[in-house]
């Protein structure tokens, strides 16, 4: 039997379906969950998808942080239950202080889509051991509230535990890709809790799975494939 | 009916792009002498019944829980008095 893996549907959400092919992709059998429904289905993993749950309003994430899928998602992630949170999954995870700091928007104003160069800083969460430590890769970002921000004393902790996952690389051309392109503090682009289950990043590995379409790369999969293999051998 | 008024600002510390592009739309405008500007988000709540401490306690953990998010921002509870609510209907 393969894990089965969970991805909540909002309203609002835009790649839910995309995250479920990408997890079928990968090998593990996805499974729709409904924001309404506090029932989980007895999933091994859940993935909040991107999209505008809410339509952003008060903040993003803030809305959807009280569903009622959204009690029974932060009661077992603290209980070590594996979630990622891609683009408004992240800002629900913040919202949801499952992860610290908070999401504001692009310090430049403006909606924000190309395909981004990233460098995984941690490949030692449940979402990143297909990847090694200082891995570069290139996924597709989309985002208006992509900017980082915390405060000094916890910028200093997320780094010093490793809990800095992705970090945006800035130095190279911006037409392949590299640089800061939301104003997010030390160009963070996904962090971690202390435990390493709950994951959150802004760019999408969801979109990067296929040669196909996205990057032309496969460079998302191996979030798929890391949890896959974190639980069927768990 | 009493209104209660909820007033959420980024903290200090926190760039606020938005504010910083209505500052500087401001010479063109000919306005001048304005060093600084930070937006914020007013809440106009309309409360059933008296704003006793209770109900005001009620609303202030509304705005620390769901109104503003203190990772980032700073908010503020008060009652508009009676006058202020009348001018304001003008």
């Amino acid at each position: 039997m393969t894990a089965r893996i969970g991805v909540v549907t909002f309203p609002g959400s835009l790649d839910d379906r995309d995250t479920q092919r990408a997890i079928r992709l990968a090998g593990a059998e996805p499974v729709a969950l409904w924001h309404k429904d506090k029932d989980l289905k007895q999933v091994d993993a859940v993935v909040l998808p991107g999209g505008f749950s809410y339509g952003d309003y008060l903040r993003a994430g803030a809305i959807s942080r009280f569903s009622p899928v959204m009690e029974t998602v932060i009661e077992q992630a603290r209980a070590g239950l594996p979630v990622l949170g891609i683009c408004n999954g992240f800002q629900l995870l913040t919202e949801a202080h499952l992860l610290p700091g908070a999401m504001l928007g692009n310090d430049h104003l403006h909606f924000i889509c190309r395909d981004q160069k990233l460098r995984v800083e941690n490949a030692e969460t449940a979402w990143t051991g297909d990847y090694t430590a200082g891995q570069e890769i290139h996924i597709p970002l989309k985002n208006m509230d992509g900017r980082y921000v915390a405060d000094e004393y916890t910028l200093d902790e997320l780094e010093a535990e490793g809990r800095v996952v992705f970090r945006y690389l800035v130095r190279g051309e911006a037409a392949e890709g590299y640089g800061n392109p939301n104003g997010s503090l030390r160009d963070i682009a996904g962090i971690t809790n202390e435990a390493g289950n709950v994951v959150g990043l802004m760019p999408h590995p969801e979109h990067a799975v296929e040669p196909l379409i996205g990057t032309g790369r496969t460079d998302g999969l191996p979030f798929f494939t890391s949890i896959l293999k974190k639980l069927v051998t768990a | 009916m009493a209104r209660v008024v909820v007033d959420v600002m980024l903290k200090p510390e926190i760039l606020d792009p938005q504010g910083q592009a209505v500052q500087r739309a401001l010479p063109r405008l000919g306005f001048e002498g304005i060093s600084d500007v930070r937006q914020g988000k007013r809440f106009e709540l309309e409360v059933d019944g008296p704003v006793d401490e209770a109900a005001l306690a009620r609303i202030h953990d509304l705005a620390e829980s769901f109104l503003a998010n203190t990772v980032i921002e700073d908010f503020t509870v008060r009652v508009e008095s009676d006058d202020v609510v009348a001018g304001a209907a003008k």
